[in-house]
């Protein structure tokens, strides 16, 4: 038995999955916020696999994929940031990261 | 043994990665990503991408979960308290996943495909490298303006007051 591409979609799928689930279920905004990642990276997986499985172009993997993921992984660097300096602002305001307590959109 | 170590490493990723959703308290979740993540990054080593498995281990399992890690001590959240389950909504969100996974489960068998061979060992540093610099010059000039506007933007909404 052999890797096939199938084997990575389907952890990748599976990754992408219990993020969904995370955001779904839980009510804690960081979690979800890490649960955020977590399908980012789910994503990620699938094209690198995708560039790996690809028939190779002059022997070697199509990089293009490569770049579009370390692109990706820049921004959610830059996303993460943002997103929790504004959890940090909200967390003042309200004393909570309960996403059932933070229901208004201006007070 | 290269099947062995997939199974390895995805059972890994995903045991942890089920971890950051059942445990209760944020700092576990972290953690438990962390470990997750560097999963990732060997199945990322796996697929002979070095260069991103290095920079998922540095960028993400490093600095991205520290920040994360770093908010959580400076709010410093407990362990959540037992809330009235919101019933509706959590059997909504639960079917939309298994609605995912049922829809994934039905198109895999169509990606049955093999690792083709390549002609000599990878230098995937250098490969990406001259690609970002040639082809993808523009949008790596500007990802650098991203970060600059992103770190001015962090400073501004971190100050005591908003006006």
């Amino acid at each position: 038995m052999t890797l096939t591409l199938g084997h990575f979609l389907l952890v990748s799928g599976l990754l992408f999955a219990l993020g969904l689930a995370g955001v779904m279920l839980r009510r804690n905004i960081i979690v979800i916020f890490m649960c955020l990642e977590m399908m980012l990276n789910a994503a990620n997986l699938s094209l690198v696999a995708f560039s790996r499985f690809r028939p190779p172009i002059d022997g070697m993997p199509d990089y293009n994929a490569q770049i579009l993921v370390f692109f990706i992984i820049t921004v959610a660097a830059a996303e993460v940031a943002v997103g929790l300096a504004i959890i940090v602002a909200l967390f003042r305001a309200k004393q909570t990261v309960h996403v059932e307590d933070l229901n208004s959109l201006k007070f | 043994m290269e099947v062995a170590l997939f199974w390895i490493f995805a059972a890994l990723m995903l045991g942890f990665g089920a971890a950051v959703i059942f445990l209760k308290s944020p700092v576990s979740s972290a953690l438990s990503l962390v470990v997750s993540f560097l999963g990732l990054a060997a199945l990322f080593l796996l697929l002979d991408a070095f260069f991103i498995g290095i920079i998922q281990v540095l960028v993400y399992a490093g600095a991205v979960m520290v920040l994360f890690l770093f908010i959580i001590m400076l709010l410093d959240l407990k362990t959540e308290r037992a809330r009235k389950i919101n019933l509706p909504a959590m059997i909504g969100g639960l079917m939309v996943v298994v609605g995912f996974v049922a829809l994934l489960v039905k198109l895999l068998p169509s990606f049955d495909i093999a690792k083709p061979a390549l002609a000599r060992p990878v230098n995937d540093v250098a490969s990406v490298g001259m690609l970002l610099f040639s082809d993808y010059n523009l949008p790596f000039q500007v990802i650098g303006v991203l970060l600059l506007v992103a770190t001015v933007g962090v400073v501004l909404l971190s100050r005591k007051e908003l006006k």
